[in-house]
């Protein structure tokens, strides 16, 4: 495939890791450059449809075609607390419970 | 040194509504029972779908006109990313650039120790108000052992309408008169009840120096946002201690490389500000238009409907005050910063007769008083404010005094234990305790003549030369001729002495 040519972007190996430390991830350095690859392929597309010209055109927003979705501010029953709490990794049976929060 | 304070401010207000922003979760206060409060949607699990609550957005759009901003005719949802423990969808669901209203103004009275006059105002522009949803809470152990952080997550999905000025604030004094001005005008507009020690209200502050050297050279220092602050006291503190310690530690410099934006917190126990998230891990929210929401459209025609439901503004209402009523403008800020009901109370006393000077005054006085000892605030006054114009508009018109006025209020809070009160309970009360003025001399006269007969003694005392003496006479008469105006029994009974005077001679 043409889009591993020396040609193709790749993202530099830091950008990827700002990303994933942003969405707390923990890459090896062999996935780093396989995302730096891959990602730089993707930005490949969006160049390519970023030669649509599109001027005058309103950028879309929503991907569904409707607006004004509404509900009324009515109490719905919530969920009981054992239930909430059933998938916390640790809870003492009121909060969830994390690794101390520094200030 | 010469500097220029610059400061913006970010205020987080909930709105009053029955329930969450995109669920159906109750938003009561419930600080003793975390996590009762919660769902699929605000929990942020996988396939829950949130829905915009129309009140919240209504809610908002109130709040927005009476900050005279503009509203935008569509407006659409962003996902804030970030992760926090409070935070269970590891986003915020905010607006970014499309908010729902923009270009607003308040206007607050400009410090005179930067204004350099009193009486100056301050114009403060609104660069936009939006709406998001706020996070759940966090409770950290403070024993310092490094224990778990409990999470109660009953906040998360609140509806919050954030504020944005622009940094148009020139000292720490401004900040603390124009979040108390926004809490007002909020609550005036209904929309939300501002309790700040339930976290309702609350906000940061962007600070910043325009440091301006004997050279001519002027340096900026870094803007440091000080995070939640809660009370308008820390707001002022922490700006004037913020404002404190960049004079301190930009001060000497002629040049300031790093400009980079830092968020401080600040510590009340202590008085200061302090850096809380180093430049590393700066925000970097990779804002996006949120796919589960659905963009709004407002049209012209609700805008004005909306505009229907803003009443006066409280700096409105200060003006109208001072210039149509004649109250001073310290006199009309005391009504109006007791709140709408407060000043409702007072306009209905006004329309009702009442000098609007003296209703001020009974209000902030004696109808205060008796709020205090009863415990109870103006909405739960048993006497009706009509009720109390009457009374104010006999005064006026000089039919009573005020001591008979002030008898006559007091009666009626006690009567209206038994009854609900009335004019003709009024009437009666002024019947039967005679508190009406004596208008007829003729009937005083015949009084005076009586207690001088009966008391020898003092009104020879007055003749010998002790004007002193007629003290007792008086309050003689006046314990007779109940209601009777005590600067006319007082012309009646020395004249009638000063009589008896010349006779003798």
């Amino acid at each position: 495939m043409n889009q591993t040519s020396p040609q193709s972007a790749t993202l530099p190996p830091e950008e990827v890791a700002k990303i994933a430390r942003l969405a707390r991830l923990k890459l090896s350095s062999d996935e780093l450059t396989l995302y730096s690859r891959q990602i730089g392929q993707i930005l490949d597309f969006m160049n390519v449809l970023r030669e649509v010209d599109t001027s005058g055109i309103e950028p879309m927003v929503s991907a569904v075609p409707c607006e004004n979705i509404f509900r009324e501010d009515i109490v719905i029953e919530s969920l009981p607390r054992k239930t909430v709490l059933a998938n916390a990794p640790r809870t003492d049976g009121k909060f969830f419970l994390v690794p101390n929060i520094l200030g | 040194m010469k500097f220029d304070v610059i400061i913006g401010l970010e205020v987080h207000a909930q709105l009053q509504t029955n329930t969450k922003i995109f669920c159906g979760c109750a938003t009561d206060f419930t600080p003793d029972s975390p996590n009762v409060r919660t769902c699929p949607v605000c929990l942020g699990l996988p396939g829950a779908l949130p829905v915009l609550n129309q009140r919240a957005f209504e809610l908002a759009v109130i709040a927005a006109l009476g900050l005279r901003c503009q509203i935008a005719p569509f407006t659409k949802w962003d996902r804030k990313q970030y992760f926090y423990p409070d935070l269970p969808k590891g986003y915020q669901i905010s607006q970014y650039d499309l908010p729902f209203s923009f270009s607003g103004l308040v206007e607050i009275p400009a410090d005179p120790a930067v204004a350099g006059e009193e009486n100056a105002l301050r114009q403060v522009r609104i660069i936009r108000a939006h709406l998001e949803d706020d996070a759940g809470k966090n409770v950290h152990d403070e024993s310092g052992r490094g224990s778990d952080s409990q999470v109660d997550l009953n906040r998360a999905g609140t509806p919050l309408v954030e504020i944005v000025t622009e940094p148009d604030l020139r000292s720490a004094r401004e900040a603390r008169l124009l979040l108390e001005e926004i809490r007002l005008l909020l609550l005036y507009l209904g929309v939300s009840d501002c309790n700040m020690q339930e976290g309702n209200l609350r906000c940061d502050a962007n600070i910043n120096l325009h440091i301006h050297h004997d050279s001519g050279l002027t340096t900026k220092t870094p803007i440091v946002e000080i995070k939640n602050l809660n009370s308008f006291r820390f707001l002022e503190q922490a700006c004037e201690y913020e404002i404190d310690r960049q004079l301190k530690t930009y001060g000497t410099m002629t040049e300031i490389h790093d400009r980079t934006k830092r968020t401080y917190g600040f510590d009340p126990a202590r008085g200061i500000t302090f850096e809380q998230r180093s430049k590393e891990e700066a925000a970097d929210y990779r804002y996006f238009p949120d796919p589960d929401l659905v963009p709004v459209t407002v049209t012209r025609e609700q805008v004005a409907h909306w505009e229907t439901l803003v009443p006066e503004r409280p700096q409105d209402r200060r003006r109208r005050y001072h210039s149509a009523m004649g109250l001073t403008p310290y006199d009309a800020s005391v009504i109006i910063e007791q709140g709408r009901p407060f000043a409702d109370f007072f306009e209905n006393i006004v329309a009702h007769g009442a000098d609007p000077k003296q209703a001020a005054n009974w209000l902030t006085q004696d109808i205060q008083r008796i709020l205090n000892e009863r415990k109870c605030g103006i909405n739960e006054f048993p006497v009706p404010a009509e009720l109390v114009g009457l009374i104010l508009a006999k005064v006026s018109e000089k039919s009573l005094t005020l001591k008979a006025a002030r008898e006559a209020l007091d009666l009626l809070v006690e009567r209206s234990e038994e009854q609900s009160v009335s004019a003709a309970t009024l009437d009666q009360i002024i019947q039967e305790r005679g508190l009406a003025i004596v208008q007829d001399d003729s009937l005083l006269k015949e009084i005076i003549q009586k207690v001088i007969e009966k008391n020898p003694k003092p009104v020879a005392d007055y003749l010998g030369g002790k004007p002193a003496a007629a003290g007792s006479l008086l309050g003689q008469v006046m314990r007779e001729a109940r209601g009777a105006d005590p600067q006319v029994v007082k012309g009646l009974v020395t004249a009638a002495l000063d009589a008896l005077k010349f006779a003798d001679s």
